[in-house]
């Protein structure tokens, strides 16, 4: 195409300028080629709303179809995995904990596995210990699925499903405030256990939680799954099947999404999942619409194991392990302020016991020895298989840690769904993964 | 008169050195626990073992487990055995421990036993579920470590392999070609270890910046940092505070 067919034209020193005015737009359309194979690049990230955190994905378009995609990731790299080399082991919850910060208690008990293992002391965990992770973690699934829902409703065009879903995840913060002291970064599931018991108080409100959620899960439903729009913009969308999840090393509720009921929880079970009566919901599908359908029927079940694990904690007893040389010295308590030190626990060390004080501050400064050797556990987080590779080399600080992120590895699938779809449905893929960038960078 | 010289005279008695921990003043003057293995509070060769002085850390050296092993572990090993021709030379090591399996692969095999393992009947580890890197800077010649966790989901077992390549020739095959997954873990163990694996298709740094110097995981690159003031005090860098050192 020439120049002169749409538009008028000057040289100047920078290259020759066209001068396009609205009179002219018949002319430019006219004078494009409608099948060329001029494609456009367009930057969609670092700060977009539907990135779901500093997610930069580069599309070269042509029209409006996806030809090639790429993600660039590291904008929240906090270096989480070097740090922990510098702290002792227990310190290490603290800084795993802020991973993935939709899933904290997830990071949390699956570091605590691997460093229980390295210990060898992971049938000493008590049972009441087991249980208590279970609930968290179960309860954590469901606030974790609520923003899901909540968010990937408000890129598709759904507002009200967002404010929904984080008002029913404020339920959840809530019970998690009065059992660790802290809405997010708990620091809660630590080796040997957790840091302290249940109160009862957090156990009427997880049973009003419990009697709530169906009902507003009923909303959602009636709200998102007959909605025309919502089908349109989820059923065939960014479909990835179960051999494409595998090659890529996708898990969760995209793998399950694909037709292949592989859950770590009745696969490789821990934390006695094996006892629990719970199913594993999957789709055939592979696409947006059968990731929504197993991630509500995972808070249905989710809600189903919290009741067990509710009925088991009828039964009283220690949440630590016996072994003082591994639990924390501190009685800890949780005060208005958060959980600290319990005002018992400081008047013995400092008026009554110098033995205690000495205990309290050696293992405090300088923490428990792990014997050196390495592990690997992995959890089905919300997203996937969490996992941890633990090293250490006999000392009190870890040699390595390095987590097996499902957002870092799930993520690779992005352009696998995207290349060949519309643009639209970049932002439906995407948000099916469900990628928490936190968890991914680290 | 002689010159006064640096040791006294002993009487030619071996004495004990100087504690370390005794002698150097400020907390940032106690010498690195880099290369990695030495304790935390750095007093050495004092004898002393009463507090923070003797966190002497001992290396142990990877032995090889005897048979049985235990488990699927027999199973996995003989099932790679006979699919795999060239397994004596391949696998250096067989180490069992805490309930897993480890098998330490020689670096420019990896890529063959990842595909054998993925594809043998008996073996059918579908899923490539993390690699990563590890540093043992100070053990082990070969210092830098690439761990491939296999999981096969068929059979619901998990298997390590480890191969292990030096910092001057830091070079293994990609195993890309049989696990797609592997290729942003690749990039992130290049990124911070400076592993290169040959016949990856783009090897860039993924966590770091592209024009970082360095590669931050490696146990000889300092934990870094800037120092921070607060209320009119000047907090050092964390590497330079006494407990992280």
């Amino acid at each position: 195409m020439t120049a002169s067919n749409y538009a008028t034209e000057r040289d100047t020193d920078e290259g020759r300028v066209f001068t396009v005015t609205g009179g002219d737009w018949d002319q430019v359309v006219s004078g494009t080629d409608p099948i060329n194979d001029e494609r456009i690049v367009v930057n969609m990230g670092p700060q977009h709303p539907s990135t779901h955190g500093v997610l930069r994905l580069i599309l070269e378009l042509e029209g409006e179809t996806v030809r090639e995609a790429r993600s660039v990731i590291g904008y929240l790299h906090t270096g989480i995995e070097k740090n922990l080399e510098y702290r002792n082991w227990v310190q290490g919850s603290t800084f795993v904990t802020r991973m993935d910060y939709l899933s904290p208690l997830f990071n949390e008990t699956a570091y605590s596995l691997a460093v229980e293992k390295l210990l060898g002391i992971t049938d000493d965990i008590t049972e009441r210990a087991t249980t208590i992770r279970v609930l968290m973690m179960e309860l954590n699934r469901i606030s974790s699925h609520l923003v899901w829902v909540a968010t990937t409703a408000m890129e598709l065009g759904a507002i009200n499903m967002m404010l929904y879903g984080f008002r029913e995840r404020e339920y959840v913060l809530d019970i998690f405030e009065s059992i660790t002291g802290l809405r997010m970064n708990h620091a809660y599931v630590r080796p040997g256990g957790v840091a302290q018991d249940v109160p009862d108080e957090a156990i009427v409100k997880i049973q009003r939680f419990l009697k709530l959620m169906p009902k507003r899960l009923k909303e959602y439903e009636d709200l998102l799954s007959g909605q025309p729009i919502w089908i349109e913009r989820t059923q065939n969308v960014a479909v990835l099947d179960a051999t494409g999840c595998l090659a890529l090393g996708v898990t969760g509720p995209v793998l399950r999404s694909a037709g292949l009921a592989w859950d770590l929880r009745k696969t490789m079970p821990y934390c006695g999942y094996e006892t629990y009566e719970f199913d594993v919901p999957t789709h055939t599908d592979g696409d947006v619409w059968g990731r929504y359908l197993v991630r509500l029927a995972e808070i249905r079940e989710s809600l189903k194991l919290v009741e067990q694990a509710l009925d088991r904690l009828g039964k009283p007893g220690p949440v630590m392990v016996a072994d003082r040389k591994i639990a924390w010295p501190a009685q800890l308590a949780i005060g208005v302020d958060g959980m600290g030190n319990s005002l018992e626990h400081v008047a013995k060390i400092m008026g009554q016991s110098m033995e205690s004080l000495i205990h309290h501050f050696k293992l405090v400064t300088e923490g428990f020895r792990v014997p050196p050797g390495q592990v690997y556990v992995g959890i089905e987080s919300p997203r996937g298989e969490l996992g941890v590779h633990a090293v250490s080399d006999g000392g009190t600080r870890p040699y390595r840690v390095h987590y097996r992120e499902p957002s870092f590895v799930n993520l690779q699938a992005l352009p696998a769904m995207s290349e060949g779809g519309l643009i639209a449905d970049v932002i439906a893929g995407g948000a099916s993964l469900d990628p928490v960038m936190g968890g991914c960078d680290r | 008169m002689t010159a006064p010289t640096d040791k006294p005279n002993t009487g030619g008695l071996p004495v004990p050195a100087t504690p370390a921990g005794a002698s150097s003043g400020a907390p940032a003057e106690y010498p690195p626990s880099s290369p990695a293995g030495r304790g935390m509070f750095g007093n050495q060769g004092s004898g002393d073992v009463s507090g923070f002085g003797g966190l002497v850390r001992q290396r142990r050296q990877i032995e090889d487990a005897p048979r049985p092993y235990g488990s699927y572990f027999d199973e996995v090993r003989d099932a790679l055995e006979e699919a795999y021709p060239a397994f004596g030379e391949a696998i250096e090591k067989v180490v069992v421990d805490r309930g897993e399996l480890t098998l330490h692969v020689r670096p420019e095999r990896i890529a063959e036993v990842c595909q054998v393992m993925r594809d043998d009947l008996a073996l059918r580890f579908e899923l490539c579920s993390s690699v990563s890197g590890v540093d043992y800077l100070g053990a082990d010649e070969r210092r830098l470590h690439v761990v491939y966790q296999l999981t096969s989901m068929t059979y619901r077992r998990r298997v390590r392999l480890e191969a292990a390549v030096s910092a001057e020739a830091p070079h293994l095959p990609s195993v890309t070609s049989v696990y797609p997954t592997a290729d942003w873990q690749e990039r992130e163990a290049y990124d911070m270890f400076g592993i290169v694996f040959d016949g990856h298709p783009n090897l860039t740094r993924i966590l770091m910046p592209d024009d970082w110097e360095g590669h931050p995981q490696r146990k000889d690159y300092p934990l870094g940092g800037v120092p921070v003031e607060y209320k009119g005090a000047e907090i050092p860098p964390p590497d330079r505070r006494r407990s992280y050192q």
